[in-house]
């Protein structure tokens, strides 16, 4: 087995990010040190999910949405059909072919039991993975890293492609937040070296243990870094980011798992779901931002190509939203939601979760989609079968794990 | 789980056993000027020395008795700080039917923050004229940028650095996102200096009111299309056909046409009120008082909302006139404008509200865990004095936990705090602050671009991570190398203590700069350091 660390140091990596090496070095790569990778797609606002997976099989979600309903199948501008109940908005047909593969899978009705509507209240909850518990200091992702200690962990074991560390990040252990690949450096010309070494020093030697450590990750991954030319990225097999910071953060997330740089878990976040009104249906707000969405999921599945049988994106959202629209078109603050997973191991072209149902009296509170897998589950899920962690108990304190609780998304 | 070890730090404080020394040292008076203002320029430190650092303290709670030319100065070139919403989107707000064709479909337009333009250019060097829509997306953001100018030169040229301290924080805290469709960016030059700025010292009740009834608030939390709900005994004749006949057509919910009458209720103003604004989330109310105080402001709207522009106004026709019962106080029905008055009254003086208020204000300007003592005395404050933010302001910059030694460099930096202390060390010179605006996007908080109400954070753990820590280096060097277009900066001239006095510096910073060859070089890595990073 190579050591990552040896052939990064050779050289071989630059080749590899590059594209130019023979494919027998980038299969050596690969298979020298294959990584499970998690990508975790944040869409902050609380995506209204009765929109974005449309369950048009049922009557209550027609009666409750007069303007903003999507269509049934078949029409013009119509949900695309799924399994016969549900359907995809028709903006996110980029979807679609990874569905028909068989590698697309969706959670619908999950979520936390918690009774919060806040969106920064649900944030913190789902990130923190204790929902109700707002003492919790760190991430349930950071604490995946520190229940699962690895080997050879790189400065790039976690990375979030935002201009904030998010909180599920937070915690003990080392997670870098770097907005854009390309300026994660010091650039003082040719003083650069001398400048960079000099803050490595200050920071060193700084009281401050927060500043501290987070510098020391910085420059670690700012050498590790340069190896890889951000600039000279071209996506393959014809993939096509949209041009947004969300599109703009999974083209970098693409291109640090093929350089091979030790990723394991990523995030990124999607913004501006907050519909309150003018939501639109197969046209308007709503279905603009879930094209920017479907198209960027599509586009990194696809950049990634064969390298997707050991990746797993999984999509969030804080909370649902309202069954029924309000006066203005739109959806006020609701519970339950759906989470979109695609990648290696998904068992695909499924709806999982038992589906509560939209008539009044099916609904929590009378007014929203009730909840029937709590999203620790869900996560839970994913990270014991596709990150091969044994015991989650660790990552969902509070919380007892139990496998037969699973929606079974996962093989 | 761990615990953090900075938990343990500020909240020292309240086990008492601070130390309770103000003394009138340099170190205190630095620590006074990075947090009741932005940081210490060349040679604050002997006039606040020479005046008393008391007596300094009290001017700045007074800031219409200290002059202000200087700023007044800067800001004397901009167009439109001094304009009405109403005269801002005649201005610059170009109707769609007037637009071209082709730029019409621009589907991703609404998303994000505002694309910030480049800043206007010297008459003599325009380039050759932009396409049509680059001109029209210019002219429409040219408020947001002269008010975003406005913001930084304050914060760096103002003698009122308490006033400008607080007129950040309450922004923040009634945060509006310029990006909130098309119109919010119109809104925000009036809403900050008509219905934040006069009261940040002044009553929190008189804040609320004009936040509540700001045409920025009702358009950024949708209230000002709030109407009374469907099922209530209210007139809606008006209202009902037109609804009808869009509900009836195939494009449901388009964006294309900004404003349609009203014709049920929205929640969001009304949670946000009680979460945000004023209770605080654990503050002690339900969904159902969300949908009653939702209930009480359905008709506070805005004159032309089609327009961009226009003032308040009360809609009784969309009011729901039903009776409102809000945390536990009836409300009678047929109380008209009334109603949403008296929600503001009662949520103003809630003992909640007092408590948010102060854990607030506290973690700004002391530590990021408040000590609860000092909030507990805060709050009294604010309910004894029926929220008067000028005593309530003094109640935290007078006290000994203020004063203490563990407050001290205990806050990290915002970007816009380490931006503009760091143009007041060096004594820059802002003839241009559009490309610091610039800065501060890539430092990731752009001005007024907040989208959540939350606003921005004002914990460290926000912003201290390694792309940020990277940028700010990066920032320092752009500095210090005359880089940043607009701003010049002396090295030779400036002196180190005014950056980071030699006291604070650890040893390894001093001897780091220490091995520094040249001037320049020994500012960037001041500017960079660990300790310039707190204040």
């Amino acid at each position: 087995m190579i050591d990552r660390r040896i052939f990064l140091k050779n050289g071989g990596m630059a080749l590899v990010s590059l594209g130019f090496a023979p494919t027998f070095l980038a299969r050596t790569a690969w298979a020298a040190d294959r990584q499970k990778v998690l990508i975790a797609l944040f869409q902050r606002g609380a995506v209204d999910g009765l929109n974005m997976v449309v369950p048009y099989g049922d009557a209550g979600y027609y009666a409750a949405r007069p303007s903003i309903a999507i269509a049934r199948p078949g029409r013009p501008e119509s949900a695309i059909d799924l399994d016969g109940f549900f359907g995809l908005h028709p903006r996110m047909a980029a979807l679609k072919p990874f569905w028909d593969r068989g590698d697309l899978a969706i959670v619908h009705a999950t979520g936390s039991h918690d009774i919060t509507r806040s969106h920064f209240d649900a944030q913190d909850y789902m990130e923190s993975g204790t929902p109700g518990v707002k003492s919790t200091s760190d991430g349930w992702l950071n604490r995946y890293l520190h229940a699962k200690e690895h080997q050879k962990a790189t400065p790039f074991r976690a990375v979030a492609l935002a201009p904030q560390l998010p909180r599920t990040l937070q915690g003990d252990a080392p997670a870098l937040a770097i907005a854009r690949l390309d300026q994660f450096g010091i650039r003082a010309g040719e003083a650069t070296e001398n400048v960079q070494a000099s803050f490595e020093a200050e920071y060193a030697a700084a009281a401050d243990k927060v500043l501290n450590r987070t510098s020391k990750d910085a420059f670690d991954a700012v050498r590790a870094l340069k190896n890889v030319d951000p600039r000279r990225y071209t996506p393959a097999n014809g993939a096509e980011y949209p041009r947004s910071p969300y599109g703009e953060s999974l083209r970098q997330i693409a291109q640090l798992i093929k350089a091979n740089v030790g990723l394991e878990i990523a995030f990124a976040e999607s913004g501006n779901w907050d519909h309150h009104a003018n939501e639109g249906a197969a046209t308007g707000l709503i279905a603009n931002r879930l094209d920017d969405f479907a198209r960027g999921l599509a586009a990194l599945a696809t950049d990634l190509g064969e390298a997707m049988r050991d990746v797993v994106i999984l999509t969030m959202s804080e909370f649902g939203r309202t069954v029924a629209e309000n006066g203005n078109r739109g959806t006020d603050h609701g519970h339950g939601n759906a989470m979109i997973a695609l990648g290696a191991g998904v068992k695909g072209r499924k709806v999982y979760g038992k589906w509560p149902g939209l008539a009044v009296e099916q609904r929590w509170h009378g007014r929203d989609l009730a909840i029937t897998t709590d999203f620790r589950d869900v996560f839970a899920e994913v990270v014991m079968r596709h990150l091969e962690l044994r015991d989650a108990s660790q990552v969902f304190p509070g919380y007892t794990i139990d496998p037969r609780r699973f929606a079974g998304f996962m093989s | 789980m761990k615990v953090f070890k900075a938990i343990t730090f500020c909240a020292v404080l309240a086990a008492g056993t601070a130390s309770l020394t103000a003394g009138q040292d340099d170190e205190a008076i630095l620590h006074v000027l990075g947090r009741i203002g932005f940081g210490a320029r060349p040679g604050d430190v002997d006039r606040v020395r020479a005046m008393g650092l008391e007596k300094y303290i009290a001017s700045q709670l007074s800031p219409s008795s200290i002059p202000d030319e200087a700023v007044e100065q800067k800001l004397s070139a901009f167009q439109t700080l001094d304009l009405s919403s109403s005269e801002i989107a005649s201005r610059f707000y170009t109707p769609p039917q007037q637009r071209n064709a082709q730029q019409a479909r621009q589907p991703n337009r609404a998303q994000g923050a505002p694309q910030m333009a480049p800043p206007p250019t010297e008459p003599g060097q325009m380039p050759a004229p932009a396409p049509a829509e680059m001109r029209q997306r210019q002219q429409a953001n040219l408020p947001l940028i002269e008010l975003s100018q406005q913001k930084l030169l304050r914060a760096v040229y103002s003698e009122r650095q308490l006033e400008e301290v607080l007129v950040d924080f309450w922004f923040n805290h009634f945060n509006v996102f310029a990006g909130k469709g098309q119109f919010a960016r119109f809104y925000l030059t009036e809403y900050e200096r008509e219905a934040i700025r006069p009261h940040v010292l002044g009553n929190f009740r008189e804040m609320l009111g004009a936040t509540a009834e700001s045409p920025a608030m009702l358009w950024y939390l949708d209230n000002w299309m709030s109407a009374a709900p469907e099922m209530n005994p209210v007139d809606y004749s008006r209202f009902r056909p037109g609804a009808r006949r869009r509900t009836g057509n195939n494009q449901p919910g388009s964006m294309q046409q900004p404003a349609r009458p009203a014709r049920g209720l929205n929640e969001n103003y009304g949670r946000e009120l009680l979460e945000l604004h004023t209770l605080g989330v654990d503050g002690g109310y339900t969904q159902k008082d969300v949908i009653e105080v939702a209930r009480a402001f359905t008709g506070w709207t805005i004159e032309a909302p089609r327009r961009g522009g226009g003032d308040f106004t009360f809609n009784d026709r969309i009011h729901d006139k039903g009776e409102k019962i809000v945390l536990g106080h009836r409300i009678p029905a047929n109380g008209g404008r009334r109603d949403g008055e008296l929600v503001l009254d009662i949520v103003a003086r809630h003992p909640s509200t007092a408590k948010h208020i102060a854990r607030k204000l506290v973690t700004r300007f002391v530590c990021d865990t408040p000590p609860p003592a000092l909030v507990d005395r805060v709050a009294k404050v604010f309910l004894d004095s029926d929220g008067d933010l000028k005593k309530v302001t003094r109640a935290i910059v007078t006290s000994p936990e203020f004063m203490s030694a563990e407050a001290r460099r205990a806050k990290v930096k915002t970007p816009f705090e380490f931006v503009v202390s760091a143009m007041r060390a060096t004594g820059a010179d802002v003839r241009n602050a559009a490309p610091l605006v610039q800065q501060l996007r890539t430092l990731g908080m752009p001005l007024y671009g907040a989208q959540p109400p939350t606003g921005y954070s004002d914990r460290a753990v926000t912003w201290v991570n390694s792309g940020a820590l990277i940028n700010r280096m990066n920032f320092a060097v752009a500095l210090v190398a005359n880089r940043l277009p607009g701003t010049r900066v002396a090295p030779a001239t400036v002196d180190p203590d005014t950056v980071v006095s030699q006291d604070t510096l650890s040893p390894g910073t001093r001897a780091t700069v220490a091995k520094a060859t040249d001037k320049p070089k020994q500012l960037v890595l001041l500017l960079g350091s660990p300790e310039f990073q707190k204040r």
